[in-house]
Order: structure tokens, then sequence, then C-alpha cells
């Protein structure tokens, strides 16, 4: 490939900080990117990943900390002078210029020669594989084709960091999946450094080296999509990445590494994330894909059905317990509506917290 | 079923009331009708009486009369470019100074507290900002008396009861106007567009070359049409704060003698028709220059 990205070892956030009058948007938020790295900030709107990239990007000044690429700090430059590409989340193309226009909008700005930009914008166009289409404005393009047109005009500056907003949240779902597919052939072409802001974990988990997961501004967990689908740290991760059987309960017993619940009667057992002590409130997180219907006796809890939805291979459902809990929970026979079923899974399948604190930590 | 048996019209297609519908004609469309009395009685009938009075010249002679009097006497046909040197320098001031004061007010909160103070001049009327600046900009206005106070100058400025008096108050009255219009022709940019320039490397300057000014143009055409018409209807400004008989004659001062003060109302009639056409040839050249620029959304992406 010609697009030849800068050259760089590191992006390093060093406690970063943005303050909104009295809202902390962003509280020391430290984070090491190297170069290749495809990292995606997750979270629920609000949490801070936007600002986040906003401030990378300049668009956004930080009230706290510095930005480092490798020994230079960025934080103090304009947007235009740290050459950051950006996709932003409503494409932001720039109507009145065609796509060739607008992918070449970033080198006419440095003053490039003519052959060189249209040497550089065929090389963009071929590899979102918009050919063809290079006289359009954007208003005659498609959502995925304009997509497109935007990831080229930021590719195309040759950035040492792709920064990306939700790009896909305006496209419907087929051609969002279509296009996560693109980002990640574009970046395994390409090895551009990006940081990719979503809510969507399916996307991050698919795209990204590493995740960043953020809440209320704060950094709660790094790392491998693996490492996180698999061990959140916290509760609130885990709520994200899709534990979505939440069982409050009284902490009765440690034995080694199982952490033993009261649970509205039932013992269940699993592997504690956090500290927690005996007798204190905790509660164990349970992916809806683990639950089964299954027989009374260790881990089982007693639910009546409340909806269940064929799904092609299985059966998704909902359930409460007689103590008001939801649970959601999957099974390969069908069970009756208002029926009482057992819902049980494997020790190593449940994950202990401990009570989150409310509010802004 | 029974109003097919009641309506046999219906088996030969759509009624009349159906197609008129599909056309967009249906009984809301009667209520059109009021406006349409008013534009008629109060603009149509008097325009076409004018028009056809400034054909019927009052001291006889061919209908053409009026207008190779007009054409002929200087004192007359010099009027256009009186007028047209003050309204359209004055336009392109305040269109000037209203672009960059949009674009730092687009990022004010107390946006409205600014518009009010604003709306408030349109309000006043020009004869009352008219007596002000009689006042202010005087001989032995403070204008003139700071100045000399300060030894900048010896003799006062004579800055009223000529051409920049008229200046000075159209600029005055026209730019809250100009201002708003261009204010809400600015903000309806999409802010990421200039977001976007910003991190592919565009300066403040090129931001607004060549992402800003493309998507206004259009919007500055017709900005500069309705100050314009504004400014060149000027009359009570010329005739308080300039000098009515020399330099700001403008053509509505011309039109007004003749009707009010020689009772020719066929030769005022005339003057007031060339006056339109005047305005109108400009603001359609001005239209017509639109075509060149991009007249699509203002934002890049559909919805």
């Amino acid at each position: 490939m010609t697009i030849a990205l800068s050259q760089f070892d590191e992006v390093r956030l060093d406690r970063v900080s943005r303050d909104f009058g009295a809202l902390n948007a962003l509280r020391d938020v430290s984070l090491t990117i190297r170069r290749g790295e495809f990292i995606a900030l997750l979270g629920p709107s609000g949490c801070g990943k936007s600002t986040t990239l906003n401030c990378i990007a300049g668009l956004l000044p930080v009230t706290g900390g510095a930005i480092w690429l490798d020994k230079n700090r960025v934080d103090t430059l304009r947007p235009e002078e740290r050459g950051f590409g950006m996709v932003f989340q409503n494409y932001a193309l720039f109507p009145h210029l065609n796509v060739r226009q607008n992918i070449g909008f970033g080198l006419k700005m440095r003053g490039r020669p003519k052959a060189e930009i249209d040497r550089r914008v065929d090389e963009a166009l071929n590899l979102v594989r918009l050919q063809g289409q290079e006289n359009k404005l954007p208003g005659q393009l498609s959502g995925g084709q304009q997509q497109r047109v935007a990831i080229a005009r930021a590719i195309v500056i040759e950035p040492p960091l792709v920064l990306m907003d939700e790009p896909l949240s305006n496209l419907d779902a087929k051609l969002r999946l279509e296009m996560r597919a693109e980002i990640r052939r574009i970046h395994n072409e390409l090895g551009a450094t990006t940081i990719y802001v979503t809510h969507d974990q399916d996307e991050a988990l698919s795209l990204a080296d590493r995740i960043v997961v953020l809440r209320d501004g704060v950094v709660r967990q790094v790392g491998a999509p693996k490492e996180l689908y698999e061990a959140p740290a916290h509760f609130d991760v885990a709520d994200f990445m899709g534990f979505r059987n939440k069982l409050k309960g009284k902490v009765v017993a440690i034995e080694g590494d199982r952490t033993i619940l009261d649970v509205e009667g039932a013992r269940i057992s699993g592997v504690a994330r956090e500290r927690v002590s005996v007798g204190s409130t905790a509660y164990a997180a349970i992916r809806s894909d683990d639950l089964e219907v299954g027989e009374d006796g260790p881990n089982a809890i007693a639910a009546t059905v409340d909806t269940i939805e064929y799904r092609g291979r299985e059966f998704v459902g909902t359930a409460h317990s007689a103590g008001g809990l939801d649970f959601v929970f999957r099974s390969h026979v069908p069970v009756e509506l208002g029926s009482r079923i057992h819902l049980r899974t494997e020790d190593e399948r449940i994950l202990v917290f401990a009570e989150p604190v409310q509010g802004r930590q | 079923m029974d109003a097919v048996a009641h309506a046999p019209a219906i088996e030969h297609g759509p009624s009349l009331r159906q197609r008129l519908a599909a056309r967009g004609f249906d009984a809301v469309t009667l209520l059109v009708i009021p406006a349409a009395i008013f534009s008629l009685l109060l603009f149509v009938y008097p325009f076409a009486f004018g028009f056809v009075l400034s054909f019927e010249p009052k001291a006889g002679g061919d209908w053409l009369a009026n207008y190779r009097r007009f054409f002929s006497d200087p004192f007359l046909y010099e009027t256009i470019a009186k007028t047209l040197w003050l309204a359209i320098p004055v336009t392109l001031v305040n269109l000037l100074l209203a672009i960059p004061i949009a674009f730092r007010v687009r990022l004010m909160r107390n946006q409205r507290l600014l518009t009010t103070l604003l709306v408030l001049p349109i309000t006043l009327g020009t004869v009352l900002v008219a007596e002000g600046l009689l006042n202010y900009l005087g001989p032995q206005g403070w204008f003139n008396r700071t100045l000399m106070t300060f030894g900048l100058i010896s003799q006062p400025l004579k800055l009223v009861h000529n051409y920049w008096g008229v200046f000075a108050s159209l600029v005055i009255t026209g730019f809250p106007f100009t201002f708003l219009l261009t204010l809400s022709y600015v903000t309806g940019i999409d802010p990421a567009l200039e977001q976007a320039a910003a991190t592919l490397g565009a300066s403040a300057w090129q931001r607004f070359r060549h992402v800003y000014l493309p998507l206004l143009m259009p919007g500055l055409a017709i900005t500069f049409c309705l100050s314009f018409v504004q400014a060149f209807s000027v009359f009570p400004s010329a005739v308080l704060l300039g000098e009515p008989a020399g330099p700001t004659r403008v053509i509505s001062i011309a039109a007004a003698q003749a009707a009010f003060e020689e009772y020719d109302y066929s030769m005022g009639s005339a003057i007031a028709m060339i006056m339109g056409f005047v305005q109108l040839g400009i603001v359609v050249a001005v239209l017509a220059s639109r075509g060149l620029f991009y007249r699509g959304p203002a934002s890049g992406a559909k919805g």
C-alpha cells in the first residue's frame, strides 16, 4: 500500500480532564496507545468517550493533564496543527464539494501539487472502493458511501492517528455489519493507529485490539476484547458486556475461589471479581447465554416464564422470580408461558461483584 | 357500497373534487383568498394603477413623454446614480460588518439579549435615528467636540447634511436587519463541517474561504438583495441628514417632488416605475449569480 502513515511510537494521555462548568466530563483519563493499535472507547452515552476523542482531536480543550505524541505535547496545538484524521458520526462531508474534492481537501489545504493530490486521492478511492463515484456530490451518495468518503478523506492525509466517532451509528443494521468489516479491512491494509468510539459492545469486541470501558468520565477497565468479555472487573463493565442477569443477594460464605451468595433462599456460588466480605450485599452476574432451563439443585433458582421468543436455533425467554428478580435465559426446548421453571448455570459462569457505589464516584 | 350507488361518477374515474385534491386544491385552499384580496387591493391595484398612470402624461404628448423627460433631464436621471452610489456601498458595508460579527456571535451564549438590542434600532425608525445623528455628529455634537478636545482636529468635521450623514444613518438602520439575516444563515451551517476542515489541516481563514463562504454565498446574495432594496428606497434620512438638493438627491425625492410639489402624479408614477425597474435589475442580477454556487442543504449528512 502506498498510503504511508506518519511514524511514531505511542500516543499517551496523561491524566486528561475536561470540565463543562461544574460537571467533570472526564477525570484523570490516562491511556497509552501504541503504533498500529486499534483502540475502542466503549461506554453508555454521557460516559465521556466522545469528549475524550474531541480532546485528542483538539476540538475541545482539555482542562487538565496532557496529551503526548512520543516526546511532543499535542494538547496545546490547534486541531489543524495536530494532523489527526477524524471520521464524524454524521460524516461531515462538505456538501458543496464532490467526492474527489472532499477527499483531496486536506491535501489541498496543505498546498500539495495537483498531480500528487490526484494520485493520492485515486489510491484512497481504490482503498475504500469508490471508483466511479468521484464526481458525485455527497447528497447523491448512500449513507455507506458517504461514510467511505469520510474514511478516505481522513486517511488520505496520512495521519499518525485516525479518530472515529461512532462512525456506524447512522447506518442501518445490514450496512453497519458491512462497514464494520470494511473498517477492519482498511485497518489491516494500512495499519493505521485508530481510536474508535462506540456504545455498541459487538462493534468494540469485533474491531478492537484493546477496549477501554468508560463510565461517568472515568476509565473502568482496559483490556483485550476476550479479557473484558470473560472477566469484567466491575459490575457496570459486566453489565455492558452482556451480563444481563443481575442477582442481588447476601454473601454467606467464601470457600477458596468460590463465593457463595444467598439469593432469595437459593445458594448461588460464583467467582468473585471484586473484594466482598461475608454478610455484605453482592451481585451475581450471569450472561443470558449461560442461563439455562434445568433441574433444581446447586446454582438453580425458581422462576415464572414471562415471554418466550423463537430465535431459530434456540429460544430466548424472560422470567421473574418470586422476589422480583428479572431473568433473560435461553432454552433449546420450548417452555410454556407462565410455567414454573428452574434456571441454572455452572459456578465458573457466575461472576460476583460488590454492590456498586451509587452515582458518580 | 352505498357511496358507490349514490355516486355513479366514481365508476368513470375520480370525481372532480378528488382530481382537484390530487393537484393540491381542496377546501383549505380557500384560506388563501383573504391574503389574495389583501395583496390585490394594496399591492397589485396601486402598482397597476401607477403603471398605467405613468403612460398618461399630465402635460399631454405621447405615452412615453414622462420617461423621455426623465432620461433627458440630468437633474432627474442623475438620481439613479446618486441612489445607487448610496445604496450599494451601504449594503456592502453592512454585509462586510455583519459576516465577522455573526461568526463571533454564533459562539455566544446570550444571543437573545444581543438580538433584542439589535432589533431595537429597527423599531425606532429612521427619523429618530436621523434626529439623534444630527445632534451627535453635528458641528457642536459630542463626536466633534471630543475629537477637538483631544486635539485630533482643529475644525469640526462636516458629517451631517452631506453624503456621509445619510451613509451613517443607513448603516445604523440597515445593519441590524442585515446582521440578523446573516446570523441565521451562518448558524444554519453544520459546525461539524468546520471541525472536519480543522482536523484536515485547514486554518481559520481556509475554513472560512473553502467551507463557510461557498455555503453562505446563496444566503448572502439574498441578504444583499433585501438590504439593498431597503437602502435604495431611502427617503427620510436623505432629506434630514443629507443634501436633498445636491449629492443626496435620491430617486425617491425626485418622485416625491414630482408628485407632491409639482402635482404631476403621472410623472411621479413614471419615476416610481423607473425606481422599481432599477431595483429589479440589480436584484435579478444578484440572484442569477447564485446559480454559480452550490445551493443544496448546508449540512453533510442526509438526515
